[in-house]
C-alpha cells in the first residue's frame, strides 16, 4: 500500500492448462497483408467496442544519434492532419463518434490506438492508414509541439528526482545500446529538435511492411481481412526498410556506481540494475526464468526481499524487484530497496546483497513457486477481460521481436521453469560487472 | 504518449448507458441488496464493496484514522498474520484490493470460480476480524509516514492540500486523508480499531459483481460475507459550503515547472442543472484536444503537456476544479489564459457546433465503458452509491441529448464565477502577481 515510491511492476505474462490456452487462440487470428503488413485480429464480443491500433517496429532506441526524442516527437505531429485531414481532425472525429484516441512510444515501438463503437472501424482505419503516408507539416507545427514535449519533459521528469535518478541510472547500464537514452530525449537535443529530422525518422520507418495492425473487440476477423486490405493494403511496401540492427553492448567490465542528489528526494533509496537477457523469438526459456525470479525476490508481501527486509529484519520501508521480458535488445533485471528510517543506504544495500547471496544458498521454496505458476494460471484468465491488455500484449511482441508463436507458447514456457531453470538464471544475471547501483538522496549537507 | 487522460472525471462520466446488459437486483435472506450482471464466459467474479463515509468520517484529533485502518485490514486477520494472508491469497490467484477515498472505502475482489468459497472466506477474515498487531500497525504505519514525507515533496499534492485547505473550512474535506505526520504517529490501536467499527458497517455497504456466478450462489455468499458486520457505523459529517477567495496563491518550491490547481464552487450531482454543466465542461476543459482550454494552452501556445477541468460532486460538497502544469517562466500566461476562457464561456456559452460535438461524444462513449467484469462491476457500485436506479442505463443518454444552448448559457452564468476562481500555483513562478502566500 505504499504511494510515492518507485514501483517495480512487472507483468506476468499468463500460463494456462490447455483448455484456458486453446480458448484464448480461438479468440486471436492472424495474417498478412500482400504488403507486408501483418494484422493481428482479437475477438471479444461481449461490448459493442473495438480498439484499433497500428504499431510501428521503430522506437526512440532507432533514433539516430544526436536526434534524441524526435520519434516521440514524430508521435506528437502524426495529430497535425495530412493531405485530406486538417490538423486535429482525426481525434475531433474520433471524438465526435463518442471515441477516444491517443499514442504511445517506447524504445522498440511506437503505437497509435483508438477505441471507438465497433462499427466506426472502417473510418479510422481510412484515417490512420492516411497518417501512415500522408503527413503534411509546416515550421509552425514544429515550433508549437516542440514546446508541448519539453513541457512533457518538465512534468514527467524535471520535476521528479526519481525520474531524473532513473535516467541516469538508465545511461550508466547501456554503455553502447540506445536504450542508454531516455526515450522522451535528452533536453539538450530535444530542443534542437526540427522539421527535417522528423520527416527524416518518419520516411525511413513508417511504412505497412515495418507495421503492426492490431484489432481488438467485437468484429469479425473477415470483416477486419476486407476493410484492412482495401485501406492498408493499398499502400505501397517501403523497399529500402532496412533491418534494426543498432548498437549492442560490449562485453561488460567493471560495474558502475552512482550517487543522485536532489533537494526534492522525500525518500531516499537504493536501486541496482544488471544486463538481462530479453525473450527471443523460439527462445523464451531464460526470460522465463528471470519473469518467476523476479516474482520471488520482489513480488510483493511474501518475497523473499520483502519479507527477510520489511517484515523479519526491518530495515526497509519497501524492497521489490523488476524485470521486463519484453523487449528487442538486452533488458535489465533490477532490485530496490528503500531503507527505514534511520538505515543507512550503505546498510540498505549491505543488506540487499546479503539477502540475494542467502538466496543463492537456501534456493528457491518449492510452496512459493507453486503458488507463483498457479498465479500465472489465473492471469490466463483474468486477462481476457480485458481485451485492450491482449491488444497491447501482441502489439508489443510482434514490434519487439518476438512471433505469434512466441506469445502462444508463452504460458507454456513460464509454466515449464524449474527452480534449476531459475538458480541457474539468478548466477549468469547477478554480474556486478554488468551492473550500475544507485543511491538516490538528499544532498548531504542538507539531509539529517 | 500525446497526452495524460483527465483524472478525477466525476462518477457520471463512468455511467453506461443503453449498453446491452442486464442488471439483475437481488435482495439476499439476511437483507443486502445487491446488483449483478451474470456473464458466464470467463471463470471468474469481480466483485464489489463500497462503505459509504471513508475517510470524512476520521474524528477530530485521528486524522488519518481511516486510510490506516483500511490498509491493515490485509495484513493480519483473524488466524492469519500479513504473511499469511497474503499466502493464502496468493495460493488461490484471489486479487483483493482495499482503497480508502474522501466519502467512502472501496473493496475490490477477483477470483476464480472454482475458489469462490475459499476466496471469500479468506476475505471475510479482512473484513470482520482484522487484527491490527502491533508489529504490522508499527510496519504499515511506517509505509504512510514515508508516503507522507514524499507529499510534502510533491508539487501537486502541495497544491491540493492547499486547495482542500482554502475550499473546505473545518470539514474533514479540508485536510488529506492519509492524516499528518503527527496525527499518524498519534494513532493508537485502540484508534484503528474504532473506525474499523465506525466505517464499515451494515447501514452503509453497497455491493456489485459482475462475472461468472448465479444470483442463488451470490446471495448466499455475500451474507457469509458481511452478515457479522455492526449494524450501524459513525454518522456522516455534514454539507460545507465551498467559498474561495479568488486570486492566486503562490506556494514557493524549487522545480522548474508550476503546477496550478485552480477552481471554485461548483454544481451538486442533484441539480436539474447538473447536465447542462457536465456539457459545458466537455467543451470548456474536459475530454481531450476538442476542448477549448487545451486548444488555447497547448495546442495554440505550446504552453503546456495537459490542462483540464472537472466537475467534482462529493458527498458534502461540489468544486469546479482543473490543473495545469507548465514552465516557471510560461505558467503566467497559461493562467492569463485559463482566465480568459473561463470569462468568455460565462459570457457567452457554447456555440451549436460544439454542443453538438459534445453531446455525440458522451452519448457514443457510454456503451463503451462496459467492456468488461471489472469494468461493470465498478459501475454497479457507483451507481448504487449515487441513488441512481437500475434503469439510468437506459434515461443518461436522452438526458445528455436533451441539454440545449440555452441550458449551457443559463448553467455558465451561474456556475462559472471568474471573480473567484483561484488558483493555487506551487513552484517558482515569474511574472505572476500573487494576491496572497
Amino acid at each position: 500500500m505504499l504511494r510515492n515510491v518507485l514501483k517495480a511492476t512487472v507483468i506476468l505474462v499468463s500460463w494456462a492448462c490447455a483448455a484456458i490456452a486453446q480458448e484464448a487462440e480461438d479468440q486471436v487470428t492472424t495474417f498478412s497483408l500482400d504488403n507486408g503488413m501483418e494484422v493481428v485480429v482479437i475477438e471479444d464480443h461481449r461490448a459493442p467496442v473495438v480498439v484499433h491500433m497500428v504499431w510501428y517496429k521503430a522506437g526512440s532506441a532507432d533514433e539516430p544519434a544526436g536526434s534524441s526524442g524526435v520519434a516521440h516527437f514524430l508521435e506528437h505531429l502524426l495529430f497535425k492532419g495530412t493531405k485530406t485531414l486538417e490538423p486535429g481532425e482525426l481525434s475531433r472525429v474520433v471524438a465526435e463518434n463518442g471515441g477516444s484516441d491517443n499514442a504511445f512510444t517506447s524504445y522498440d515501438y511506437t503505437a497509435y490506438y483508438q477505441r471507438i463503437a465497433s462499427d466506426r472501424l472502417e473510418l479510422m482505419m481510412r484515417m490512420e492508414s492516411d497518417r501512415m503516408v500522408n503527413l503534411q507539416l509546416d515550421e509552425g507545427d514544429i515550433a508549437t509541439e516542440r514546446a508541448v514535449i519539453i513541457e512533457e519533459r518538465n512534468q514527467r521528469t524535471e520535476n521528479d528526482p526519481s525520474a531524473l535518478f532513473r535516467e541516469q541510472n538508465s545511461a550508466a547500464l547501456y554503455m553502447n545500446h540506445r536504450y542508454g537514452v531516455p526515450v522522451i530525449g535528452w533536453r539538450h537535443e530535444m530542443e534542437g529538435l526540427n522539421l527535417d529530422q522528423a520527416l527524416a525518422y518518419y520516411k525511413r520507418n513508417y511504412a505497412p511492411n515495418n507495421a503492426v495492425l492490431v484489432v481488438a473487440g467485437d468484429v469479425e476477423a473477415e470483416d477486419v481481412r476486407q476493410l484492412a486490405d482495401t485501406y492498408y493494403g493499398a499502400l505501397p511496401a517501403n523497399p529500402d526498410l532496412t533491418d534494426r540492427a543498432r548498437p549492442q553492448e560490449p562485453r561488460q567490465l567493471a560495474e558502475r556506481r552512482l550517487v543522485f542528489e536532489d533537494p526534492r528526494v522525500a525518500q531516499p533509496y537504493v536501486m541496482r540494475s544488471y544486463l538481462a537477457p530479453e525473450r527471443n523469438a523460439g527462445d523464451q526459456k531464460d526470460a522465463a526464468a528471470l519473469v518467476i525470479l523476479s516474482e520471488i525476490l520482489g513480488g510483493g508481501q511474501t518475497s523473499v526481499l520483502t519479507r527477510k527486509l520489511a517484515f523479519d529484519q526491518k530495515l526497509a520501508v519497501y524492497a521489490g524487484a523488476y524485470y521486463d521480458a519484453m523487449s528487442l535488445d538486452q533488458s535489465n533485471f533490477g532490485l530496490i530497496v528503500v531503507p527505514a528510517p534511520g538505515v543507512t543506504l550503505q546498510q540498505a544495500e549491505d543488506a540487499m546483497d546479503q539477502v540475494v547471496a542467502e538466496f543463492m544458498v537456501e534456493g528457491v521454496d518449492p510452496a512459493q513457486l507453486e503458488r507463483i505458476k498457479f498465479q500465472i494460471h489465473a492471469q490466463q484468465i483474468y486477462a481476457r477481460d480485458n481485451v485492450d491488455g491482449l491488444a497491447r500484449t501482441y502489439g508489443s511482441a510482434l514490434t519487439s521481436g518476438l512471433t505469434i508463436q512466441d506469445v502462444q507458447d508463452w504460458p507454456d514456457v513460464l509454466a515449464a521453469v524449474t527452480a534449476n531453470d531459475i538458480m541457474e538464471a539468478a548466477r549468469k544475471v547477478f554480474d556486478r560487472k554488468s551492473s550500475v547501483t544507485g543511491w538516490l538522496r538528499q544532498p548531504q549537507e542538507a539531509a539529517e | 504518449m500525446k497526452y495524460l487522460l483527465a483524472f478525477a472525471l466525476t462518477i457520471l462520466s463512468a455511467l453506461p448507458l443503453r449498453a446491452e446488459i442486464n442488471i439483475q437486483e437481488i435482495e439476499t435472506p439476511a437483507g443486502f441488496d445487491v446488483w449483478l450482471v451474470e456473464e458466464h464466459s470467463i471463470p471468474f467474479v469481480a466483485l464489489e464493496l463500497r462503505f459509504k463515509g471513508g475517510a470524512s468520517l476520521d474524528l477530530p484529533g485521528k486524522r488519518g484514522a481511516t486510510y490506516l485502518m483500511t490498509g491493515l485490514l490485509e495484513e493480519g486477520a483473524g488466524p492469519y498474520d500479513a504473511r499469511g494472508f497474503a499466502e493464502g491469497a496468493e495460493a488461490i490467484a484471489a486479487n483483493f484490493d482495499y482503497d480508502t477515498y474522501d466519502d467512502s472505502i472501496a473493496i475490490s475482489a477477483k477470483f476464480l470460480t472454482e475458489t469462490s468459497d475459499q476466496a471469500l472466506a479468506l476475505l471475510r477474515e479482512s473484513l470482520i476480524n482484522p487484527r491490527f498487531d502491533d508489529v504490522d500497525v508499527d510496519r504499515v504505519r511506517q509505509q504512510v509516514l514515508t508516503g507522507l514525507q514524499g507529499d510534502a515533496k510533491d508539487p501537486d499534492t502541495i497544491a491540493s492540500n492547499r486547495f482542500s485547505a482554502l475550499a473546505y473550512g473545518d470539514h474533514p474535506y479540508a485536510t488529506a486523508y492519509e492524516g499528518t505526520i503527527e496525527s499518524v504517529q498519534a494513532l493508537t490501536r485502540e484508534d484503528l480499531q474504532a473506525a474499523h467499527q465506525g466505517a464499515m458497517a451494515k447501514d452503509r455497504v453497497y455491493i456489485s459483481a459482475a462475472g461468472d456466478i448465479t444470483p442463488d450462489e451470490l446471495a448466499r455468499l455475500v451474507d457469509a460475507l458481511l452478515a457479522d458486520l455492526p449494524e450501524t457505523g459513525l454518522p456522516m459529517p455534514g454539507h460545507v459550503d465551498v467559498a474561495m477567495p479568488g486570486g492566486t496563491i503562490v506556494v514557493p518550491f524549487e522545480t522548474p515547472q508550476s503546477v496550478a490547481l485552480f477552481g471554485h464552487e461548483g454544481i451538486a450531482i442533484e441539480d436539474p442543472d447538473y447536465f447542462a454543466a457536465y456539457v459545458m465542461n466537455v467543451v470548456l476543459g474536459g475530454g481531450g484536444f476538442e476542448a477549448r482550454l487545451m486548444d488555447e494552452v497547448r495546442e495554440k501556445r505550446g504552453l503546456t503537456y495537459g490542462v483540464y477541468s472537472y466537475l467534482v460532486s462529493r458527498d458534502h460538497a461540489a468544486i469546479y476544479a482543473g490543473r495545469v502544469a507548465s514552465a516557471n517562466d510560461r505558467i503566467a500566461e497559461a493562467i492569463e489564459v485559463i482566465r480568459a476562457e473561463w470569462a468568455k464561456m460565462r459570457d457567452n456559452g457554447v456555440s451549436e457546433d460544439e454542443l453538438r460535438r459534445a453531446k455525440t461524444y458522451l452519448t457514443g462513449a457510454y456503451p463503451l465503458r462496459f467492456d468488461g467484469n471489472n469494468a461493470i462491476a465498478n459501475i454497479l457500485v457507483g451507481m448504487q452509491m449515487q441513488g441512481f436506479p437500475a434503469d439510468y442505463v437506459e434515461t443518461r443518454n436522452d438526458r445528455v441529448t436533451a441539454v440545449t444552448q440555452d441550458d449551457v448559457a443559463r448553467v455558465a452564468k451561474r456556475l462559472l464565477k471568474p471573480e473567484a476562481l483561484t488558483f493555487v500555483v506551487v513552484g517558482q513562478p515569474e511574472g505572476l502577481e500573487a494576491t496572497a502566500n
